[in-house]
């Protein structure tokens, strides 16, 4: 079977590295990102909806440290990762469904996730605010 | 007879391995529970939204409305079960020591069972009158 030096040299497969960057590559990386931000963000829910079951004082707290500069801006990447990640994914159920694998279509997709998810992440932070 | 039959085939040794391990059961739950993710997200936002500027009150009395809760509930689960796929094949794409990927795998189903029970548990409280 496979002896130690054979798979030693074994090509890798190609990495990021080797490739010229594109949109197409880039939003993909973003996408998996997007998803992990929102994977750490859970726990900011979790504490949140902990902190309104446990009382009054405790969701003072919490909602302190959530309007505080720092609390605001990682709600906005939070949100902003939330409506990023869920354009991204609606352009993989398109591909799922056979469409847009073309260069000239793909490149749109991406173009358009990355706008659409930043002007749609600006309409929440503005609707948020008039709501404050 | 000098040169014995071997009666074991590579097969052993590709048992157990590579994408047989679960076919697309994976792939077909990313797309299921990603698209209950979408639809929910949507009640999601619109939530957190009207919510800005509530008073504790405001706040428990919104989540505490059976329907609110209801699809807060389905939103919190789906996304947990989405993100504890997701992060998974995140694992096995960049965590290739052994050991190191066995830990991973078991850290991110501790992180997203505790995430969502926690989440589920306020939820539930504050919907049966704290």
């Amino acid at each position: 079977m496979a002896d130690a030096r054979l798979a030693a040299s074994r090509p890798l497969s190609p990495h990021l590295q080797v490739f010229r960057f594109i949109l197409t590559m880039a939003m993909s990386i973003v996408h998996r990102m997007t998803g992990g931000f929102l994977y750490v963000g859970t726990v900011f829910v979790a504490v949140w909806l902990v902190a309104a079951a446990s009382g009054p004082e405790w969701f003072a707290r919490v909602d302190g440290l959530y309007q505080s500069w720092l609390g605001r801006l990682i709600l906005l990447g939070l949100v902003w990762s939330l409506i990023h990640h869920a354009i991204g994914g609606v352009r993989h159920f398109i591909w799922d469904l056979g469409y847009g694998f073309d260069k000239k279509t793909a490149d749109r997709m991406a173009l358009f996730n990355l706008v659409a998810g930043l002007l749609l992440t600006g309409v929440v932070a503005v609707a948020a605010f008039i709501f404050a | 007879m000098s040169k014995s039959f071997r009666f074991q085939t590579s097969l052993k040794h590709a048992r157990g391995f590579g994408s047989g391990k679960s076919g697309t059961g994976h792939f077909w739950q990313q797309r299921v529970t990603g698209v209950a993710a979408l639809l929910l997200a949507l009640v999601y936002v619109v939530l957190l939204v009207k919510l800005q500027g509530d008073d504790y009150g405001a706040v428990i009395a919104t989540l505490g409305n059976p329907f609110v809760a209801v699809l807060m509930l389905a939103f919190l689960g789906v996304s947990v079960w989405h993100m504890k796929i997701g992060m998974q094949v995140i694992i096995e794409d960049y965590v290739n020591q052994p050991l190191l990927r066995v830990l991973a795998l078991m850290a991110n189903s501790f992180f997203s069972a505790l995430v969502g029970i926690a989440s589920a548990v306020a939820l539930i409280k504050i919907t049966f009158g704290a």
